[in-house]
């Protein structure tokens, strides 16, 4: 049993074209730091020094981790986590 | 090139009226590899604001998923400037993720015109595309 990361097409160049990657941690911020031992680069993608990046969504099975615990949200085998770019943008 | 219906043109342009002056955002989901806008599906702008817009976080995942079920992808991403031109800022270009999709972009600015724009954004390069509408 792992945890199951989903990749969106934009990232899929750190996983080998994967769209799907498996990882382990007790906290997704040490999900973040196994998975970046195997896919170097990804996690400086999702996190900066303030936690995680304001335009990356990541969930933890259907749930927004912003409104969980952000990076020291609990992960467990089994969970999947989702990762999505934020669809934002605008006139200035 | 874009080709989209009719009815969905119709749909992107009364949704950014509507929400005018806030900008409006959505997508048209389109069957995977098909490049074919076919289900039309407004989102939330998150910002509530004329000058931004941000999917909601949470309906984002729900209609990703549902696209994901469905085999679909967003074909199109569009959302409306309500006082300036139907061209990406240059935050549109930096925060663009889906360098497959069609970025529409309409502007509401005029009361009796709305521009109606396409692009594609990939690598910060934009490139404006033709759009042909169809019946």
């Amino acid at each position: 049993m792992a945890i199951e990361v989903r990749i969106p097409t934009i990232l899929r160049t750190y996983t080998d074209g994967a769209k799907q990657v498996e990882g382990s941690g007790s906290t997704l911020g040490e999900l973040l730091l196994d998975l970046d031992a195997k896919h170097g680069g990804l996690r400086e993608r999702l996190v900066d020094d303030g936690g995680l990046r304001r335009f990356v969504n990541v969930y933890l099975n259907d749930e927004d981790v912003r409104f969980l615990a952000g990076l020291d949200t609990p992960v467990k085998d089994g969970d999947t986590v989702t990762v999505l770019p934020a669809v934002a943008g605008g006139a200035i | 090139m874009l080709r989209i219906a009719k009815d969905l043109y119709d749909k992107i342009v009364a949704h950014a009226r509507a929400d005018h002056p806030d900008e409006a955002c959505g997508v048209i989901a389109g069957p995977a590899g098909s490049d074919r806008p076919e289900r039309f599906i407004p989102m939330t702008n998150a910002a509530r604001s004329p000058t931004f817009y941000e999917f909601d976080s949470t309906e984002q995942f729900q209609v990703w998923k549902e696209m994901d079920d469905n085999d679909e992808e967003p074909v199109v991403l569009y959302h409306s400037h309500t006082a300036t031109e139907a061209y990406p800022s240059r935050t549109d270009v930096s925060y663009a993720s889906e360098p497959g999709a069609h970025y529409v972009l309409v502007s509401t600015r005029d009361p009796d015109n709305s521009e109606f724009r396409s692009y594609r954004i990939a690598d910060g390069q934009v490139t404006e595309e033709p759009v042909t509408v169809v019946e």
